[in-house]
């Protein structure tokens, strides 16, 4: 029996296997009995996935593509579909955490054994996912929940696309995990491990989840779950006041995205998203949803003013944490607005594109000039992730505008760059994470100004970061240039708007996020600069040790993942399109695979075309040419001496640029924007000190007095609580009276 | 389809690319030194210096990784894709549809990000100085040269500049002002990148001063005789990419392999003007303070996003 290489569902390929009667003795009679099993536990009452068949023997047809198991026993059919591997992967997951606490401290059991298996279910994952994303919609109820609200699951492109993201990307930072938790974290090793896959088993819930309940709740497990891994090391006061934090604005975005379920339930009482997807509200509701949903999904991801939580939460978690949350969890967010926007909101209106276009470019903005003038590692990284949550917005607000205006191919070529900076993102900046995680269990230190000349001492994990540098900065051929790339193409066809003031409008958003790229670049040149090249500044980063081998794995998983959705665009896009065909119901696809698979040409060949591979070609070409020609015609001598730094005699590693340094041209030009408190020296100190703080004006402008007028409201009602018996009694006998007189007054 | 033609014309480009990028800059030597009433060095001048250093030894620093040994190398094989990109003979380019120019201006970049990368690799003062700088003036550029570019692209509907340039050769006469506003821009543009008065002077011996030669201060023998090339080079392929958005006339159609042998003598007499052009206004101009710099590009970068916003006002 041959597996077919032509399209079509996984299912008629199996359909057409049974007619032909193959048989594959695979694991005969006692796997189809567990199949059997497991499909019967999977499948609700009422909600089947049995289907009569004709055939009266027992035949096992393994499925060798990704998973369905069609065990064929008496003369019932049971089809495993794609949801239903994805939800035993996940509560594989469960099992590894609950495992995880049976052995507590031990640590090697716990890094060697149960992370590694995660990172597998992780990667199978992936595999499932993307299968499904070529097939139909498969939905299930679990006979979870509350008595009359079971959890409803779906698994759609939408969902498929995600979950691709989240097992490929936490495949790579599993292992990583497997290898860093080696030190004590400040929580038990299976403690974490139990926190960890229920994050992630949370995070793939969230994507599946099919009504409002169920999505809240695993929105809720993700939070709460999180909250406990960034404050792993809870003993030390500036990570619980960092993990608060991030646990107050989830709770603020949730909030705002449980009144978002409530309005677009339209006084049903069904709060399953197909209702929702049926209701058509007036626009007035329909804005109000969207921008709840905005809030509420915004606060989760990061988007001005409620990203004050990612600079603190971010550098305070393990770096594997950090690598979760920023790669994989901010992107549930950007599904919750995808989800909302297209799929349960009828109709879009322009304003709502404008919208996220212009939240997105503002926290974009912000995000990258605040993090070329940090000093700390993590932190330069968290507010990168900003400025990339920022582009992500401007790409689906895009998106936004161009459905609204019925232009559905530019909307669907502004999605797919926004698809593909998703998953883009998730790859390189896990990767950077990673690497400072690697660097903080080598050196003991965050601060940039401590780091210095790591290449030589770390070069695996050094030539790894500099390919997530590369990608981070938007330059060919790595995947963050695809994303830009299509994000840039998607602004040239805004003139084709039939708004004049958005057409005016779009020019000067494009040159922004020309801008926004260019200083991204800035940001991690110096990243890489300080912390690998140049000399240590620290003595004891002589004794750095490189990263273990199970960390190199990761890393490397992560690294090729950024070259290869850098190198082959198309088959990407491809899938992108099931998402898009889904979301608006065209995609850029058709036309990218007429222009052939070396070539990415979303519209006309002679409009626009890039070719990674060529451009890769033709560089390396010229690269290899150059070495020939000048070792051949003339030598290929080098002499090894002292820097030559213009001749001047004493050079110690303090002479070089710090990370401060680095960044004061563009603290200089971007002064409104940055906040900061400096304490100089006098020359008549006897011990000078130094101390420079970079602060958030969000924190100040809105935070802090929210937060006293918070503090002072709660004051005024604590008036109440005077203290002393009679009055309390007073309050019962007042209330008494007014019931009674409410009662005689009907 | 890569046709006969079509590779002749692309070989012809790069190898016309890698021979003549010396030669302007040794004209622009020449004019300028004539112009501040000095004698002049010959016009193969610059092709001495790179065969003086490829013949040298390479001096590498004790503490250098291999980034700083390979930089060069990728810096100069950027280039080389730039000016194999660039309509200089012929729009007649099967490498065309790589790269258009978005990936132009990201090629401008990695060869930025990789010298900066370099510079910053020895960790000394000067050269982690030049870094900043570097990513400084790049950081601004970049932007200004995408919307310039962005400006053909809307008036000719493509981001292929082989087909910008054939769209615009081929159309009858007429001044864009949004092409026209462009072009200030561009060569604002252009005199930052390459590192010319009044941004950075080439020929400074001050460190404090310097841009684009601190980031080149540790290398020597062959490292700093392909560094020499390739800003040659870009130096060509600016010339080459401005002249054909603004000027187009001459260059070749697709097809038609013998109006190349017409395109030559235009290119060169072109290139020639545009040197002394650029002489002039380097000799005219002092340099200015590094801090007034950013003033600069952002004044290019503003004349950009206007020039698109001309685009769209008027439709032209």
């Amino acid at each position: 029996m041959t597996v077919g290489s032509e399209p079509g569902t996984y299912r008629q390929w199996v359909d057409q296997a049974i007619a032909d009667g193959a048989v594959l003795p695979f694991g005969g009679f006692t796997a189809a009995t567990v199949a059997r099993s497991v499909g019967i536990w999977l499948a609700a009452p009422g909600e089947s996935n049995m289907e009569p068949c004709a055939a009266s023997r027992c035949e096992l047809v393994s499925g060798l593509g990704i998973g369905t198991i069609h065990a064929v026993t008496d003369d019932e059919v049971f089809v495993l579909t794609h949801l239903d591997w994805i939800l035993v992967l996940v509560g594989g997951w469960l099992g590894l955490g609950l495992l995880g606490i049976a052995a507590l401290r031990h640590t090697d059991f716990v890094a060697r054994v149960l992370f590694p298996v995660g990172a597998a279910i992780a990667l199978g994952l992936a595999a499932i996912a993307l299968s499904a994303l070529f097939d139909d919609p498969e939905t299930a109820v679990l006979p979870l929940g509350l008595p009359n609200l079971p959890f409803h699951l779906r698994l759609d492109g939408l969902s498929a696309y995600f979950l691709l993201v989240i097992g490929a990307a936490s495949a790579g930072i599993s292992v990583f995990a497997a290898g860093y938790f080696r030190q004590g974290e400040g929580t038990p090793p299976g403690l974490l491990c139990l926190e960890y896959h229920v994050f992630l088993a949370s995070m793939a819930l969230v994507v599946l989840a099919d009504d409002a309940y169920s999505f809240m709740v695993m929105w809720e497990t993700m939070a709460l779950s999180s909250f406990f891994l960034v404050t792993a090391n809870h003993r030390v006061p500036a990570i619980r006041q960092a993990g608060f934090l991030y646990l107050l604005v989830a709770h603020i975005g949730a909030i705002a995205i449980l009144l978002c379920f409530g309005v677009l339930q339209a006084n049903t009482g069904d709060y399953s998203f197909a209702n929702m997807r049926a209701q058509s509200l007036s626009p007035l509701w329909a804005s109000a949803a969207f921008l709840l949903a905005t809030f509420g999904f915004g606060a989760k991801a990061g988007i001005l003013p409620l990203h004050v939580w990612l600079p603190e939460a971010h550098p305070a978690a393990p770096s594997p944490v950090s690598a979760l949350m920023s790669g994989v969890m901010l992107k549930t967010a950007i599904y919750g607005i995808l989800r909302i926007s297209f799929d349960l909101l009828n109709v879009q209106l322009w304003w709502w594109g404008a919208l996220l276009l212009a939240l997105g470019l503002a926290t974009a903005l912000f995000g990258v000039v605040l993090s070329t003038v940090q000093t700390d590692m993590k932190r330069l990284l968290a507010y990168s992730s900003i400025e990339n949550i920022g582009l992500l917005f401007v790409g689906i607000g895009l998106g936004v505008l161009f459905n609204a205006y019925d232009m559905h191919s530019l909307s669907a070529l502004a999605l797919t760059a926004a698809l593909y900076h998703v998953i883009s993102h998730a790859f390189f900046k896990s990767l950077l994470f990673l690497g400072t995680g690697s660097v903080l269990h080598a050196t003991g230190e965050r601060s940039l100004g401590k780091l210095g000349g790591l290449m030589r001492r770390m070069p695996w994990v050094g030539w790894l970061v500099l390919i997530g540098v590369l990608a981070s900065s938007g330059l060919p051929p790595l995947s963050g240039f695809v994303a830009e790339w299509l994000l840039l193409q998607s602004f040239l066809f805004t003139t084709e708007l039939p708004n004049s003031f958005l057409n005016m409008l779009v020019p000067v958003v494009a040159a922004a996020i020309a801008l926004i790229a260019a200083l991204a670049g800035y940001a991690m040149v110096k990243f890489f600069g300080v912390i690998f090249l140049g000399q240590p500044r620290e003595p004891k980063l002589a004794e750095a040790q490189d990263a273990s081998l199970l960390e190199r794995a990761g890393l490397i998983w992560l690294a090729s993942g950024c070259v290869v959705l850098g190198l082959f665009p198309v088959p990407l896009i491809s899938a992108i399109d099931r998402v898009t065909q889904l979301l608006i119901g065209t995609g850029i696809a058709s036309t990218v695979r007429n222009n052939g698979w070396l070539l990415l040409a979303p519209t006309t060949l002679e409009r626009a075309s890039y070719s990674p591979l060529i451009f890769l070609a033709v560089t390396c070409l010229a690269v290899l040419l150059a070495v020939l020609l000048v070792h051949r015609l003339y030598h290929g001598r080098v002499r090894f001496a002292p820097p030559w730094d213009c001749g001047y005699p004493a050079q110690t590693a303090r002479m070089q640029d710090t990370a401060e340094g680095f960044g004061q041209p563009i603290r200089q030009i971007f002064e409104p924007f940055i906040r900061m408190h400096r304490e100089l020296p006098s020359p008549f100190d006897e011990k000078p000190v130094y101390h420079v703080s970079i602060e958030d004006h969000f924190w100040h402008w809105l935070y802090l007095p929210v937060a006293r007028t918070t503090e002072r409201f709660a004051r005024l009602v604590g008036r109440l609580q005077q203290g002393r018996i009679a009055i309390y009694l007073l309050y019962s006998f007042l209330t008494l009276l007014v019931l009674l007189l409410v009662v005689v007054a009907k | 389809m890569i046709t006969l033609s079509g590779f002749v014309s692309q070989l012809l480009e790069i190898i016309l690319a890698l021979a003549l990028a010396p030669l302007l800059t040794g004209w622009v030597n020449q004019w300028r030194a004539w112009l501040q009433n000095r004698s002049a060095p010959s016009l193969l001048q610059p092709y001495r210096v790179l065969h003086k250093l490829f013949n040298k030894e390479s001096v590498v620093a004790e503490s250098a990784s291999p980034i700083f040994r390979i930089a060069p190398y990728i810096v100069f094989g950027c280039m080389t894709l730039v000016c194999a990109i660039a309509p200089t003979l012929s729009t007649d380019l099967p490498l065309a549809p790589a790269a258009d120019t978005i990936a132009l201006v990201g090629l401008f970049a990695l060869a930025r990000v990789f010298i900066s990368l370099a510079a910053m690799d020895i960790g000394t003062s000067f050269g982690t100085l030049g870094a900043r700088r570097e990513m400084l003036i790049g950081f601004l550029a970049e932007p200004a040269l995408l919307m310039v570019l962005f400006s053909a692209s809307l008036i000719t509907q493509s981001t292929s500049l082989a087909n910008i340039v054939e769209t615009l050769a081929h159309q009858p006469f007429a001044i864009y002002p949004s092409l026209v506003v462009a072009g200030v821009a561009f060569t604002f543009v252009a005199l930052a990148e390459n590192a010319r008065v009044p941004v950075d002077n080439p020929a400074t011996h001050l460190e404090l001063t310097m841009i684009h030669e601190a980031l080149i201060l540790e290398y020597s023998g062959r490292h700093l005789a392909l560094i020499e090339w390739a800003a040659a080079l870009k130096l060509f392929a600016y010339s080459c990419i401005g002249l054909a958005l603004f000027f187009p006339w001459g260059i070749a159609g697709a097809g038609t392999p013998l109006a190349m042998l017409v395109a030559m003598p235009v290119l060169l007499a072109k290139l020639a003007i545009g040197g002394v052009l650029l002489a002039l206004i380097e000799t005219i101009n002092a340099k200015m303070r590094l801090f007034r710099v950013p003033e600069f590009l952002a004044t290019a970068f503003l004349l950009a996003v206007i020039a698109l916003l001309v685009h769209v006002l008027l439709g032209a």
